[in-house]
């Protein structure tokens, strides 16, 4: 039986889950292809919409600052209200799991590098650790877990925040290899392995012992963010009532486990609108008649299935999740071909300093304001496929803090104006 | 002022580092200076290759002879250095036959052990080599870790009393009488090991005599002394790739010409080179030409190149020298013999001695007779033992095999340590506290980057060379952040920030010229880790934190208030 849907969105991260769901809410069938690991499980779980415009000064208010962006970045092209209303369909979906719907302000989170960053929605488990909520801290690493050094953090934040930072290492309590994978230690906390079994003292009792005689006067307790990973309310719960102070999780990765419980949620969050979801399958080509999309090949190993659909979405990622690829030759979108602007000479895609305006970070296609992109002359490279998340262009998310404001925004109209314009 | 010394080594290169270990051997007080870290002028940018001398033995059997019997030496004396690859000279069926049968007579008579493969029996040994094989001669080509080399031999001559001190460029040779009397540097950070934020102090050292080992740049350090020393630096590229796709060293065999080696090492295979005079050893272009020739070109040798990733590429500049007069248009045909230039002779500067051109695989035998000239000025008769006392890491190789299991870490960990260390291990590894893996790419533990600290201070371009940590296929990403912890809190946070930015500058410089595919999609990981989910790409000026969200009552009891 041929493969059929009215939206076929390509691309699992949170551009694809929020074009699918929001196509399946306005009521089209819906179908999700996803090839590789999504970037989610790398990305710290924070949730920028825009921190930096121009200086150094991060926004406080970023819906008052998209209007300053320039006409070709991706909020210019879907609006201020398509922004807010992405952020409302996401506070719906994470309830219970995410902070900060409650405002439109920025907030301001430390991070594992020891530095603040605005941020607009934080996982509840790092709610507790703002840095723009003026506490005493203390931060604990761990001996084994390299990514994050609690002193030097803590040392970092200390001279730029105003409140104090203390940060110490201790042992992970328990047994484990000197190169233990952090998800190893979450399991540990997730099912509170027991560490001596005569007196029952599990893993997460523990640490609470280990830490309490670093609190001194801090009124709240940071740790990287391997506080469980199924569990990891519970596990916070057992630490706070231990040590009578708020805990959270500074965010990092990867690999990321705040990252790896909002995948969780988007997965559920589609399958309750729906959407029919497959992962693991690359699509290879795309079959197009006058202009149309009529359908995409997705790789199945032994042979190449067409998944027709009346409308589709491109949300496969940047150059990080091979959205965008490119030779020596050049820059391309690899499943639609679709143009992507560029420098013609391969020496001008980067600057020579490490954290300068670096071009290649801007690579990307460029869309119409359907979010259809477009070809060399400005004409939609199809009428039916629309673009989203961090395979668009002309926009520098790590320099702006703008990643998943962008993938949530230009997802969920690229899926709205798919469902509107299903024939 | 530091009593004087009786000689004063400029260049912390291989030749320089060889030479105060000579000296400092044979009980000479030795003090060496370098403007950088060592190796940090064309020492660490070479290809690795220990020469057997079939690469010369056409064109130059002089420096052949010497290469056959230094590389049988550094086999001997820095075994943990060195990796047996072999190597091929490889004909394809357009190349000329009259050369290869040049190439083979050449290296029986320089005494090269070459044996002459058919196509088949080569692609059997490189199975990735063209199916275009015509023939091959095989020879006992090496390759070798040049930082390692080079610091085993600082740590030794430091083990036999010299003093080295890194980023201390010479900033004036002191002249009286019209003689050398010693040279004044600038301390970037004060003496000793290098600190980010330690003001920097200048101090002269005075010398019995001074050796100018500066390669590239003698020619300014003669300038101080008011000598000309006619150095023609040469630029070449080279090029890492991401896998070894060959574990012998291959040379093209045809005369010479540009990207024509692949040279294995460590994980990874190092292409080269381009041959083009430069004015200046620190400023030249890096061009695109050079890193599109290597691909293109060497991909005729080995097809699997032209598709696989290539994770930087950097440039050396040879240390080139010819008599005035001689006037050799073409970089490629100048000798690649070396010269030493008795100061007193020809210009009638004594107290100093400049050693330019050779080659790296006989940096051993050139620091064997500047040593024993600048003996034989201050009459001393000790003898040279460099070819007889192995480096430190190379002293009993019998041991290594019992490491592998040990220190808690996973075999493949374990042995690519011990491979690092040599004989060092133990020293090294056996420590108290758990040994956790900092770079994963070249699976380098804690205990090796405190140990490279230890030798290097707040320097972690200096751990790198000494460790690999920062050297594989992320280039940093995952783990110079990581390194820079391993400062803290022996170093304040000030410091390891500023030691932290150096590294990934560094690391960018050279991934910069692999920008595309796999590259380019590493390097944008790298942006982003560094700058969203680390954010460490600016330091917020943050005008008043109490403007921002600071969170809702309930968030602040964390777990206990969530709702599903």
């Amino acid at each position: 039986m041929a493969i059929e849907s009215d939206v076929l969105v390509i691309g699992g991260g949170l551009a694809g889950a929020s074009a699918a769901i929001e196509a399946a809410r306005g009521g089209a069938s819906a179908r999700l292809v996803t090839h590789k690991e999504n970037t989610l499980r790398n990305a710290s779980g924070l949730i920028d919409v825009l921190g930096y415009h121009g200086s150094d000064e991060p926004i406080v208010e970023p819906f008052e600052a998209i209007p300053d962006l320039p006409d070709h970045h991706p909020y210019r092209k879907v609006g201020v209200d398509a922004v807010r209303e992405s952020l409302a369909l996401f506070d719906e979906i994470t309830e219970g799991l995410y902070e900060g719907g409650h405002t439109e302000t920025n907030a301001l989170s430390p991070t594992y590098g020891g530095r603040v960053k605005p941020t607009s929605r934080y996982p509840k488990s790092a709610a507790a650790g703002l840095a723009s909520r003026a506490e005493d801290t203390l931060l604990v690493g761990f001996e084994t877990v390299t990514t994050f050094d609690a002193p030097l953090s803590a040392e970092r934040l200390d001279s730029s925040v105003p409140f104090e930072v203390r940060g110490v290492t201790i042992p992970f309590p328990g047994e484990f290899r000197a190169d233990a994978r952090i998800t190893r230690l979450a399991r540990a906390l997730d099912a509170d392995e027991l560490l001596d079994r005569e007196n029952r003292t599990g893993t997460r009792e523990a640490l609470a012992e280990r830490v309490s005689e670093h609190l001194g006067d801090a009124k709240r307790i940071g740790f990287p963010a391997i506080l469980g990973d199924e569990e990891h309310r519970e596990v916070r719960e057992t630490l706070e009532d231990e040590l009578g102070v708020p805990v959270f999780e500074v965010p990092m990765g990867p690999p990321s486990l705040p990252g790896m419980r909002l995948e969780d949620r988007l997965y559920e969050a589609l399958e309750t609108e729906g959407v029919r979801v497959e992962s693991g399958n690359p699509v290879v080509g795309y079959t197009a008649d006058e202009g149309r999309i009529t359908a995409v090949s997705v790789d199945r190993g032994r042979r190449e299935i067409p998944y027709h659909a009346d409308q589709f979405v491109l949300a496969t990622g940047g150059l990080v999740g091979k959205g965008i690829d490119s030779t020596r030759e050049g820059v391309f979108e690899p499943v639609f071909d679709c143009h992507v602007p560029q420098p013609e000479e391969r020496y001008e895609w980067f600057h020579d300093e490490a954290f300068d305006d670096q071009p290649y970070a801007r690579f990307g296609v460029a869309v119409d304001d359907d979010l259809r992109p477009l070809d060399p002359e400005g004409d939609p490279e199809f009428s039916n496929l629309r673009a989203a998340g961090a395979v668009l262009g002309g926009y520098d998310m790590a320099r702006e803090k703008s990643a998943s404001g962008v993938s949530l925004s230009t997802g969920q109209v690229a899926g709205r104006n798919a469902n509107e314009d299903l024939q | 002022m530091a009593d004087p010394v009786d000689v004063l080594v400029v260049g912390g290169g291989s030749t320089g580092c060889g030479i105060a270990r000579d000296l400092a051997m044979r009980g000479l007080s030795v003090t060496l200076v370098e403007q950088g870290n060592l190796t940090h002028g064309t020492t660490g940018r070479m290809h690795g290759l220990l020469h057997s001398g079939g690469r010369y033995a056409v064109s130059d059997q002089a420096s052949a002879r010497e290469c056959i019997e230094e590389n049988r030496v550094l086999r001997d004396i820095a075994g943990h250095c060195v990796e047996t690859t072999g190597g091929l000279f490889v004909q394809l069926e357009d190349d000329p036959d009259e050369y290869f049968e040049q190439k083979l007579e050449g290296c029986r008579e320089c005494d090269i052990p070459a044996e002459v493969l058919t196509a088949e029996e080569a692609r059997e040994r490189e199975p990735y080599l063209t199916r275009e094989v015509k023939r091959a001669i095989a020879v006992p080509d090496g390759a070798v870790d040049p930082f390692r080399l080079c610091v085993a031999n600082a740590a030794d001559a430091v083990e036999h009393g010299a003093r080295v001190e890194t980023h201390a460029p010479v900033t004036d040779v002191l002249v009286e009488g019209g003689e050398v009397i010693g040279v004044e540097v600038e301390h970037e950070s004060g003496p000793g090991k290098r600190v980010h934020t330690k003001p920097g102090t200048t101090e002269e050292i005075r010398a019995d005599h001074v050796i100018n080992a500066t390669g590239a740049w003698a020619g300014r350090v003669g300038e101080m002394a008011g000598v000309d020393v006619e150095v023609r630096p040469s630029k070449g590229v080279m090029m890492i790739m991401n896998v070894r796709q060959v574990d012998t060293v291959v040379n093209r065999c045809r005369p010479k010409g540009d990207a024509d080696i692949v040279v294995p090492h460590e994980t990874t295979a190092i292409l080269g080179t381009t041959d083009v005079e430069v004015e200046d050893p620190e400023d030249y272009p890096e061009e695109r030409w050079e890193v599109d020739l290597m691909i293109e070109t060497l991909s005729q040798l080995v097809p699997i190149l032209s598709e696989a990733r290539t994770i930087r590429s950097f440039w050396g500049v040879r240390p080139l020298y010819e008599p005035p007069g001689t006037g050799t248009t073409d970089p490629t045909d100048i000798t690649r013999d070396f010269f030493l230039l008795d100061h007193e002779d020809r210009d009638s500067l004594p107290g100093m001695t400049s050693i330019v051109g050779g080659k790296f695989t006989t940096y051993r035998l050139m620091a064997e007779k500047i040593s024993d000239h600048v003996c034989e000025k201050l009459g001393v008769s000790a003898a040279c033992r460099t070819a007889e006392e192995p480096l430190p890491g190379s002293e009993d190789f019998s041991v290594l095999r019992e490491y592998m299991d040990e220190f808690g870490l996973r075999s493949p960990i374990g042995r690519r340590s011990v491979q690092r260390l040599g004989s060092r291990a133990d020293e090294v590894l056996k420590t108290a506290e758990p040994n956790p893996v900092v770079c994963d790419c070249e699976a380098v533990t804690r205990a090796e980057i405190r140990d490279a600290i230890e030798g290097a201070g707040s320097d972690l371009n200096a751990v790198r060379i000494r460790t690999r940590a920062s050297m594989g296929n992320c280039q940093g990403g995952f783990c110079c952040h990581r390194m820079a912890s391993e400062l803290h809190p022996e170093y304040d946070e000030e410091t390891v920030s500023a030691a932290w930015d150096e590294l990934v500058q560094e690391r960018w410089k050279g991934e910069r010229h692999a920008l595309w595919g796999e590259g380019l999609s590493q390097a944008a990981l790298n942006y982003q880790l560094h700058g969203t989910t680390m954010s460490l790409d600016r330091e917020p000026a943050v005008a008043d934190f109490a403007a921002f969200d600071s969170g809702t009552e309930t968030a602040t009891d964390g777990g206990k208030s969530d709702g599903d």
